[in-house]
């Protein structure tokens, strides 16, 4: 076996070599989040599809010259033309006006709720799901969370809606209050289900040992792998709450008529469709779905910009 | 020694909820005999009152009501006047148990396989067409669902009943009414975290042994996948097998849906907490059931820190 010494090797020819660099050029995350978004045919169609429609509702019902509540007996029930855009109801009002002042409070109903589902629902079932089967202690405050999601779930909603219109007075705050005390509890329930099951993967593990904070635990490791439930659940969160607005108003305790709202208008247009006036129907609920599709299509989008495993 | 305890928890918290609905209910404005008291005499008035304990101040209400409690009797209806609470829920259980659960069936089949299908075909075809089912679904509320079904289900194709309730052919409509909502949503769920599952190293490997593709969806994909469906559908369960207000007054089925709103506004005591109790009773049992579900479906979730 021959030795082995220095004068067998030589210092290599450095010109010869071609280092492989990568070729990907390293950025923020949220710069990569933004450009992957921004590749996204159908997340930008979602984007500007909510940008219209946004737009819309503030300006929509400046373009024909009525208002939401004028009545024209003669012109009652007419079909979509030139005049009124998206046809006319049974007093006469003109239906375009009325889709797009009632935009405005659907969506502000919609979004609000899917704020509130974000906030309490993540907290409450992030925390609850985190520290179930950690300690005595921690299943207390599992149970304890999740007792009070069981009692809200229990008593009856509507008792709470009617007691609140009494001791506030009915209108918009009043059914949004009522629609925040109860409206994230399914969330809670799909959040803590969730971490559940992730916190027992190898790299919470591995997160927990290294002394990672339980609060950077949940929001850096726990919530990022989640992303695409909590999305999925916002994004049916929205028509949700419009047409509880909807089922309250039917029963009197929403907004009052001759206030506008697509869950309003779209109960309203129930007893006529069938006898062929379809769009009074078919505006809202198109208004509706619509939304729903810009929310779901902007969410897949999102959901596939925020996961790093994702390649492009 | 976690399902007794939990049992014990279970009763505290119907009992909170019990307690809770009565003071709420109470304190709303309204009288079970608001309408009758302008036209019948005071005395009348005054007596049906008293048969009814309404008389009597709000603490002895209270534990009169849950005195009979105890013997799981919910008291009389003041609205039907012949049958009391007990019988009301006995009687209109069936029905809305029977819609409630073939909707859940439905649901959750329908879902699980749009939802697995969209996720194989990520971003082709059969996935838009699963996202377009599931806007549709969840943008056409059941008030408007149902009476387009009547219309063009059965008025017009003549096969099916318009409403009522008799045989298994009434139930085809309620049941399409009822599930379409769930259905969309379960769909998402299951596309979304399939989407998660199917890029975890364990699915590789099961594909690289050449497993076949429904094989490895059904053993290792459901399993990992099916987590955010069942914290879904226990709620919903609930709910749904106690009826609903809307599907069943409009295909005309003896249920209990309706009870759960027109109590409330005729101010039926009994029959507010009656069904409040009845309900959150299936509630809790389920969200119970749940928890047991998730260990068995996914043997590394913990749910209590001490020894089993």
């Amino acid at each position: 076996m021959p030795e082995v010494n220095d004068s067998m090797f030589k210092p290599v020819d450095r010109s010869r070599l071609r280092i492989r660099t990568k070729s990907r050029p390293v950025m923020g995350y949220w710069h990569e989040v933004a450009l992957k978004l921004a590749k996204n045919k159908l997340a930008l169609t979602g984007f500007f599809l909510l940008l219209i429609i946004l737009t819309l509702s503030i300006i929509g019902p400046h373009l024909l010259p009525f208002t939401p509540s004028h009545q024209s007996l003669t012109e009652g029930n007419l079909k979509p033309s030139a005049k009124h855009w998206f046809g006319t109801d049974d007093l006469g009002r003109d239906i375009w006006v009325r889709v797009w002042t009632g935009a405005r409070i659907s969506l502000l109903i919609g979004i609000i709720a899917a704020i509130i589902d974000l906030i309490m629902g993540v907290l409450v079932g992030g925390i609850s799901g985190y520290m179930a089967g950690r300690s005595r202690a921690g299943d207390r405050i599992d149970g304890f969370l999740m007792r009070i999601v069981e009692i809200l779930y229990g008593i009856p909603y509507l008792l709470v809606v009617i007691l609140l219109m009494v001791v506030m007075k009915p209108g918009l705050t009043t059914m949004i209050l009522a629609l925040s005390i109860t409206g994230w509890v399914g969330m809670a329930r799909i959040v803590r289900g969730q971490i559940l099951q992730l916190k027992q993967q190898e790299y919470v593990m591995a997160a927990e040992k290294l002394g990672t904070s339980h609060f950077k635990i949940i929001s850096k490791h726990l919530l990022p792998n989640m992303m695409g439930i909590i999305i999925v659940n916002l994004t049916f969160t929205i028509p949700q709450a419009i047409f509880s607005e909807s089922f309250l108003s039917f029963l009197g305790l929403g907004v009052q008529a001759p206030t506008a709202s697509w869950g309003t208008m779209a109960n309203d247009s129930l007893g006529v469709v069938l006898s062929g006036q379809w769009w009074r129907l078919f505006f809202p609920a198109l208004m509706i779905s619509l939304t729903m599709f810009a929310f779901n299509a902007f969410g897949d989008g999102l959901q596939d910009a925020l996961d790093p495993r994702s390649e492009k | 020694m976690y399902v007794i305890k939990r049992l014990i928890t279970m009763v505290v918290t119907l009992w909170i909820i019990m307690t809770l609905t009565f003071v709420i209910m109470n304190s709303i404005p309204g009288d079970p005999f608001a309408s009758d008291a302008k036209s019948l005499p005071e005395e009348i008035v005054k007596n049906m009152r008293a048969k009814y304990n309404l008389d009597e101040p709000l603490p002895v209400q209270y534990v009169l009501y849950m005195k009979d409690l105890l013997h799981f009797d919910f008291g009389p209806s003041i609205q039907s006047k012949t049958r009391d609470v007990n019988t009301l829920i006995a009687e209109g259980f069936l029905p809305s148990a029977i819609l409630g659960l073939q909707a859940m069936v439905v649901a959750i089949i329908l879902g699980l396989a749009l939802g697995i299908i969209a996720a194989l075909n990520h971003n082709r075809g059969l996935d838009y067409l699963s996202m377009i089912v599931a806007i549709v679904g969840i943008s056409v509320p059941s008030f408007i669902l149902a009476p387009l079904l009547i219309k063009y289900g059965a008025v017009e194709a003549g096969i099916l009943p318009v409403a009522s309730w008799g045989t298994w052919q009434h139930t085809i409509l309620p049941t399409i009414a009822l599930a379409v909502g769930p259905l969309a949503i379960i769909a998402r769920f299951v596309r979304t975290s399939m989407l998660e599952v199917l890029s975890q190293n364990y699915m590789k490997t099961a594909e690289a042994k050449g497993l076949s593709t429904v094989y490895i969806v059904c053993k290792h994909g459901i399993r990992n996948a099916i987590i955010p469906v069942i914290s879904f559908i226990g709620p919903l369960f609930a709910s749904i097998i106690t009826g609903t207000f809307v599907v069943e007054k409009i295909f005309a089925i003896p249920g209990i849906g309706k009870y759960f709103v027109d109590s409330i506004f005729n101010r039926d005591y009994p029959v507010i907490l009656g069904t409040t109790i009845f309900y959150s009773t299936i509630l809790v049992l389920t969200l119970f059931l749940i928890d047991l579900c998730y260990r068995f479906v996914d043997p590394r979730i913990k749910m209590t820190s001490g020894s089993e």
